[in-house]
């Protein structure tokens, strides 16, 4: 047994720990198509001060750790690059709500899953910003890949919504974010001082390791629904957003394109999401969305569909399960998708590519738009299915969804948490004096390098 | 069995539906709840059984441990949201099928298998003491109605007896024509099944169905809803002998509620908190979720409240898949049956009512090991049944 394995059993108990083929094999991969990797070890830790005691243990023996969330982000970025430990945050799952202050703060490990239960049960006048990923994606790996969620619309990357942090620096000290770092309280991740959280999100676990976040929580109306505009001209979905964001009343907005069932091939549907504390409010929303788009409704260019009570659950599930069913479309049970956070208005350039790319690599397709913060961007998914079965459509997927990242960036987008190829990518672009300056950041905070290796190494 | 699974498993995308009920409020998966690694978790098993099948990693005792330490409770297959969801435990039997041929099964598993086989019970008891519990209750003869098939825990263990001897007194009360197979009764072979020894599995089929035949029994009452489930749903598998026989099989349960509101059964007043446990193979696998209900809200004094996860929602006690004997998913707090214990005793209930003799067994260890002997008592609906019968 070595030194590390017994020491880590020290630390989080020896159920806690393993260093077994069964888990090293399925901790060293995820569902996306990045090449696997295994880790030397996997170790469930319950507080912040274990968390602190194996950092500590990394640095000295200079072993790499990567803090896992529920590893579906589906480009890699949780496969350990060189192996050393895999920290699996599950186990750190309190979760604290300040209901005057609508805020939560959650450990490490607490699912939205979690969280969504827990504010159904004790807190229903409240919500969180719920993701499309599964139930089991952790609050902190969503905030930490900038993730987004139904409030998006209205509130901007979940990232946005972070009220505080509590972070073990890769040297092994604690350290709080934002206002809990000078009061109890933890309303801002920063203003009115310096934001120090942007050192810690976006940054996939290279800086830290955040053992808890605060997370604003916004009112929970009592009603909700969802309204379907559907029209066959890519060209007018920017125009159809910007009238649909400047009524200021929809929750959250999705185009969604696909080639299947045919009674939607070339036609973008857009879901409309709308919410009210009673059915003349939502009857007002519905009013402004239909007057917002009366220009092309009388153009015959689009028009509300009816949305039967069939669909209307699924539509309406938080989250949605539809995104997961998209992976086994095609009895292959694997999906990815290039995700760039882009300019609305190149929606129609970017839909032109994705069938491109799926037409010359012979790959089903679909594609998910979501409005983000008000209608300053959205993000535009290229998703392609594959076979895990069969590596040749596993290697076009990769290469489409390789050019579909060229393409984006080409485009003015910016890649939503990119692989380790699109990192590169995004990097070679990048202003040379960002780049340095993330490389001394990185440097000051990691000085050994054991976070996350291989991701945003700015050489 | 091999090409079955073999050629559909990549198709888990290891979301993780599986390890939720429909609300998400707590981990539904018994083994991932146990142990908390992926590995552990449906999607987990099913990636592993992908790459053993694929050589990319080889057999080893800890592998097989997390393919058995499942508790085939179906969670997974209610929640999973892919098209493939209601075929996952035939994919987990299948692989551990194969790892039966290749006799790479875990210690455990395989004295399970050789009690059963050398003695017909995986409690590895004498035959001649089958019907030790039965104290006077008389053998089927053709003509019965009912044939009550007890079971081996209905037949061995302590707490099994209980729910047996109970159900054989309502029974009586109530004028049914019944008997049993006394020591010639054989493993109904569920859990052999789950646990993937099928040439066991189709002697045992076998021979249940030739002595059923050879009796002309027409109804069999199962006091396990393991062997309900096997007699309505597998066996037929291993029925090429018997193309013109059939018999319907019943669980207690549903006789039972059929006694009461036929008014074969009266009952008086028995005042307590009760809450319910919907086994796996009655709830998930059989979608019989009311008569238990039915039952229990039919005894006057009876106040009925629900656990947070119930019916399709409802969290397995841990002893599925022959967990009830080899007990893969014991140790410490996170245990399902230690868990599921904790649930019930919230619910402010003095009595967790069971229908399943391996509830019934699993906790009642659960209960001591909680130290909640005296806050909660486990009880088989058969036995809340008789106390309450009515002596007039």
């Amino acid at each position: 047994m070595s030194d590390i394995y017994a020491t880590l059993q020290e630390i989080v108990g020896k159920d806690y720990v393993s260093n077994q083929a069964e888990e090293r094999y399925f901790y060293g991969r995820d569902p996306g198509l990045m090449p696997p990797h295994e880790p030397d070890y996997v170790v469930m830790p319950r507080t912040t001060e274990e968390v602190q005691e194996i950092i500590r243990l990394a640095n000295k023996e200079k072993v790499a750790v990567v803090p896992k969330g529920a590893g579906l982000s589906l480009t890699g970025l949780v496969i350990p690059q060189i192996g050393g430990i895999v920290m699996d945050m599950k186990r750190m799952e309190g979760i604290e709500v300040n209901e005057a202050g609508r805020y939560v703060i959650v450990e490490g490990g607490v699912t939205h899953a979690a969280l969504k239960s827990h504010l159904q049960k004790n807190y229903p006048h409240l919500r969180h910003s719920i993701p499309d990923s599964p139930p089991i994606a952790t609050i902190v790996a969503n905030a930490v890949i900038h993730g987004q969620g139904r409030l998006t619309q209205q509130r901007g990357f979940n990232s946005d919504m972070v009220s505080g942090l509590e972070v073990v620096l890769p040297t092994g000290e604690v350290c709080r974010i934002g206002s809990c770092a000078v009061s109890s309280y933890w309303f801002s991740k920063g203003p009115p001082m310096p934001d120090l959280s942007g050192l810690f999100l976006g940054w996939f676990g290279t800086t830290g390791v955040i053992t808890r976040l605060g997370m604003k929580l916004y009112p929970c109306k009592k009603m909700r629904d969802v309204m379907l505009y559907i029209t066959d001209r890519a060209e007018l979905i920017p125009d159809i957003i910007r009238k649909l964001s400047h009524t200021e009343m929809m929750e959250d907005i999705v185009v969604s394109c696909a080639p299947l069932p045919l009674r939607f091939k070339g036609v973008f549907n857009m879901l409309v999401y709308i919410t009210g504390d009673s059915e003349e409010e939502l009857e007002f929303k519905r009013k402004m969305a239909w007057d917002a788009l009366r220009e092309y409704f009388e153009s015959r260019d689009g028009g509300f569909m009816g949305v039967s009570p069939y669909m209307k659950p699924s539509l309406l599930a938080m989250p949605s399960k539809d995104t997961t069913r998209f992976a086994d479309v095609s009895k292959g049970g694997g999906f990815e998708y290039s995700g760039p956070i882009a300019p609305i208005e190149k929606y129609p350039q970017y839909v032109k590519k994705l069938e491109e790319l799926a037409s010359k690599y012979n790959l089903f397709y679909s594609s998910a738009a979501r409005v983000i913060d008000g209608g300053h961007s959205m993000m535009f998914s290229f998703s392609y299915t594959f076979n895990r079965a069969d590596p040749d459509t596993m290697n076009r997927a990769k290469t489409a969804l390789d050019e579909a990242a060229e393409f984006a960036l080409d485009e003015g987008g910016v890649i939503w948490k990119p692989n380790l190829n699109e990192q590169r990518m995004v990097m070679e672009r990048m202003d040379p004096n960002t780049l340095k300056l993330l490389g001394k950041i990185k440097q000051l905070l990691d000085p050994n390098g054991i976070m996350n290796p291989g991701n945003w190494e700015a050489k | 069995m091999t090409q079955d699974y073999a050629s559909q498993i990549h198709r888990c995308f290891r979301c993780g539906y599986c390890k939720f009920p429909t609300d998400y409020s707590s981990l539904n998966c018994p083994s991932f709840r146990r142990f908390r690694f992926d590995s552990y978790s449906t999607g987990g098993r099913l990636w592993l059984i992908y790459a053993w099948l694929r050589n990319e990693i080889d057999w080893s005792e800890h592998l097989a441990e997390i393919l058995y330490a499942c508790t085939t409770c179906k969670n997974c297959v209610e929640q999973c949201p892919m098209k493939f969801s209601t075929d996952i435990v035939d994919w987990i039997v299948g692989a551990r099928s194969d790892m039966v041929e290749k006799g790479r099964i875990p210690p455990q598993v395989a004295r399970f298998f050789e009690a059963v086989h050398g003695y017909g019970n995986p409690l590895k008891l004498l035959r001649s003491d089958r019907a030790a519990w039965a104290d006077g209750t008389k053998k089927y003869e053709p003509g019965d109605e009912y044939l009550f098939y007890v079971g081996c825990l209905g037949s061995y263990d302590e707490n099994g007896q209980k729910m047996a001897r109970s159900l054989a007194d309502v029974l009586s009360a109530a004028g049914v024509s019944f008997g049993i197979l006394g020591n010639e009764e054989e493993c109904c072979g569920n859990e052999v099944y789950m646990l993937g020894e099928m040439g066991l599995f189709q002697t045992l089929a076998e021979k249940n169905n030739q002595q059923f035949k050879e009796l002309s029994v027409t109804n069999i009452v199962t006091l396990s809803p393991h062997a309900y489930n096997v007699m309505k749903n597998n066996y037929h598998q291993f029925g090429a002998d018997f193309a013109e026989y059939h018999y319907t099989v019943y669980h207690y349960t549903q006789l039972l509620y059929g006694l009461i509101k036929e008014n074969k059964i009266r009952l008086s007043n028995n005042k307590a908190k009760v809450t319910y446990q919907d086994p796996c193979f009655l709830g998930r696998y059989n979608q019989i979720y009311d008569e238990p209900r039915q039952i229990l809200q039919s005894i006057p004094g009876i106040e009925l409240v629900e656990m947070e996860r119930n019916r399709e929602n409802s969290f397995c006690c841990g002893g599925g898949s022959g967990n009830f004997v080899m007990d893969l998913l014991a140790g410490g707090k996170d245990s399902p049956s230690r868990a599921r214990v904790r649930e019930a005793h919230d619910t402010g209930a003095e009595v967790l009512a069971v229908a399943c003799p391996s509830c019934l067994t699993m906790f009642t260890d659960a209960i001591k090991a909680e130290d909640l002997d005296d806050k909660l008592v486990v009880k088989g609906i058969s036995q809340i049944v008789k106390e309450s019968l009515s002596s007039k």
